[in-house]
């Protein structure tokens, strides 16, 4: 199977402020498969995946060097930002529905870019819950509040939200840290069926999450990508001696 | 050891005195006001018939036999409580949500201790504001001799803004800064995730510093006396550029001369005026629920 690269991160260095976050990164991330960024925290895996949406640039004072091609286009030259996080949707560690029905959660994505058919909305809110595999608990209450779903229901209906725009690129910044074991099983399901739609880029904390799920790991330590391979390989023959030590000394 | 714990415990115990005092002097204090205008302005009520008072057109002290009919009032206090919400209400939205999500920090820190000055100016120094600027201005441009409702309606706008600005903004500070980069993660501009999402997600802290201000609005003696011409005659809504008296007028008006049935129906237009409060109250309470539910 050939395997073309969603995005080529080229040189990337990022400061906040003073402190550099991220020191010289270069990766390929491959299309249509999980690709696991770990480490410690503060170890700047969760500043990357930020970047590749360009959500960096709400922080303030943040800089960043080097070039990220998504598609052959570099994402920091003259882009519509909007339309680049159109196309790479993104998934944050602590569920965040939006305060509003269940519909309106996922109505606002495509509502955002112009779509006003009532019809073609319905369709999109149900395809889109559908495919976040929460339309079976949702269908008869798509008008109640998105508060009043579990913890769980609640990151599967962000994931069905990030959906609804129809991205390439699903980020996932510690989607499971904040949901118990049943829930993580369902995301992570989820997840593995998401892979053969769109390119899957997932930060955690879990090794065995990792494992599971992911077809390439990279390993991060205080802004600097020090191993990035399969996920097999990093984990079974890890090359580095401090990836070595992280990965064992989670499980020791 | 022992000795000292049971001191700390005894300064626990102390501390919990003090505070239900502090507490329950505040609810003491409602209690009070609420005893003492009932007393004394329901049974001047009831003798000059309830549905006579509230409805009655007429308000004619000195004639006899006088005329107690505060229908003019209310719906005066209701026209420039309404007005006060059409200038303060939209304009206090806008402006929090400026302040909240695009203003620039050397602005900033021009506007926000401006808009708390706003909010410790007295309110007679508003009515002389009104009196010597919005007065001339309304009858120069709008018709009337200026003292109007609408020139009421104005003043009181201004002087709800900052409430409404304060509470607003501190409401939209206080969504998380996720639901607003959840939007953004979706594709959305600043203004429409600020405008779509924040905003609405807010909704109930917007809501509270409306209701606070028609509050203030309705309660506003001073400056509303200055530039309102307090004429005790019902008015029709297309009269807006002529002048009302409202409830709260008509008592500090004539409560100093004021007698007998006279002070009686005075204080009876305080308990109105407290009834419209506490409608003002429930109706918050009851959005607060319907909020949370």
């Amino acid at each position: 199977m050939e395997i073309t690269n969603k995005f080529l991160i080229n040189d990337v260095n990022l400061w906040y402020s003073d402190f550099q976050a991220l020191n010289n990164i270069n990766m390929d991330i491959p299309e249509h498969m999980i690709t696991a960024f770990i480490g410690p925290s503060g170890c700047g895996k969760s500043t990357l995946i930020k970047s590749l949406n360009r959500m960096n640039d709400l922080v303030e004072g943040c800089k960043i060097t080097g070039s990220i091609l998504l598609d052959g286009e570099n994402i920091y030259g003259d882009i519509d930002v909007n339309a680049l996080r159109k196309r790479v949707g993104m998934v944050f560690q602590k569920p965040n529905p939006f305060p509003m029905s269940i519909y309106d959660n996922i109505a606002y994505g495509p509502r955002t870019h112009g779509i006003k058919s009532k019809f073609v909305l319905n369709e999109i809110v149900e395809k889109s819950l559908q495919d976040a595999a929460i339309w079976d608990e949702t269908k008869d209450r798509l008008k109640k509040s998105a508060l009043s779903l579990s913890g769980g229901q609640q990151q599967r209906l962000c994931i069905a939200r990030a959906l609804s725009v129809q991205p390439d690129v699903l980020l996932m910044d510690e989607p499971t840290s904040a949901l118990d074991p049943i829930s993580t099983g369902k995301i992570e399901e989820l997840v593995l069926q998401l892979k053969k739609d769109y390119t899957i880029v997932i930060v955690t904390h879990n090794m065995q999450q990792a494992t599971r799920i992911s077809d390439n790991t990279g390993f991060f330590l205080l802004g600097e990508l020090i191993e990035y391979g399969e996920t097999q390989q990093i984990f079974s023959i890890p090359q580095d001696k401090r990836c070595e030590d992280y990965i064992t000394g989670r499980f020791g | 050891m022992g000795k000292r714990s049971l001191r700390l415990l005894n300064r626990e115990y102390a501390a919990k005195i003090l505070f239900i005092i502090s507490a329950s002097a505040a609810i003491i204090a409602v209690g009070l006001i609420c005893v003492f205008l009932f007393l004394q302005g329901l049974p001047a009520m009831w003798d000059m018939g309830i549905i006579r008072f509230l409805t009655g057109t007429d308000w004619r002290p000195t004639w006899d036999p006088p005329r107690f009919g505060i229908l003019p009032m209310i719906v005066g206090s209701l026209y420039v409580t309404a007005g006060a919400i059409l200038f303060g209400v939209p304009i206090g939205i806008f402006a929090a949500v400026f302040m909240a999500k695009f203003c620039p920090r050397p602005i900033y820190v021009i506007l926000k201790p401006a808009i708390n000055l706003l909010a410790g100016i007295p309110s007679v120094v508003y009515g002389y504001f009104g009196m010597v600027v919005l007065v001339p201005f309304v009858r120069e441009n709008f018709g009337g001799n200026g003292n109007s409702i609408f020139t009421a309606s104005i003043l009181l706008g201004m002087m709800i803004l900052p409430t409404i600005i304060t509470i607003s903004e501190n409401a939209i500070r206080a969504i998380p800064p996720e639901i607003y980069e959840g939007a953004i993660a979706l594709g959305a501009s600043h203004e429409r995730a600020t405008f779509k999402v924040v905003l609405p997600a807010a909704k109930s802290g917007v809501m509270a510093s409306v209701i606070l201000g028609i509050g203030r609005a309705v309660g506003e003696t001073m400056a509303v006396r200055m530039v309102a011409g307090n004429q005790a005659i019902l008015r029709m809504p297309h009269e807006f550029l002529s002048g009302a008296r409202t409830l709260t007028a008509n008592v500090v008006i004539e409560l100093g001369y004021a007698y007998g049935e006279h002070r009686a129906a005075l204080i009876a237009t305080g308990v109105v005026l407290f009834v419209f409060v506490m409608i003002i109250n429930a109706l918050f309470s009851i959005l607060k629920k319907k909020e949370s539910a």
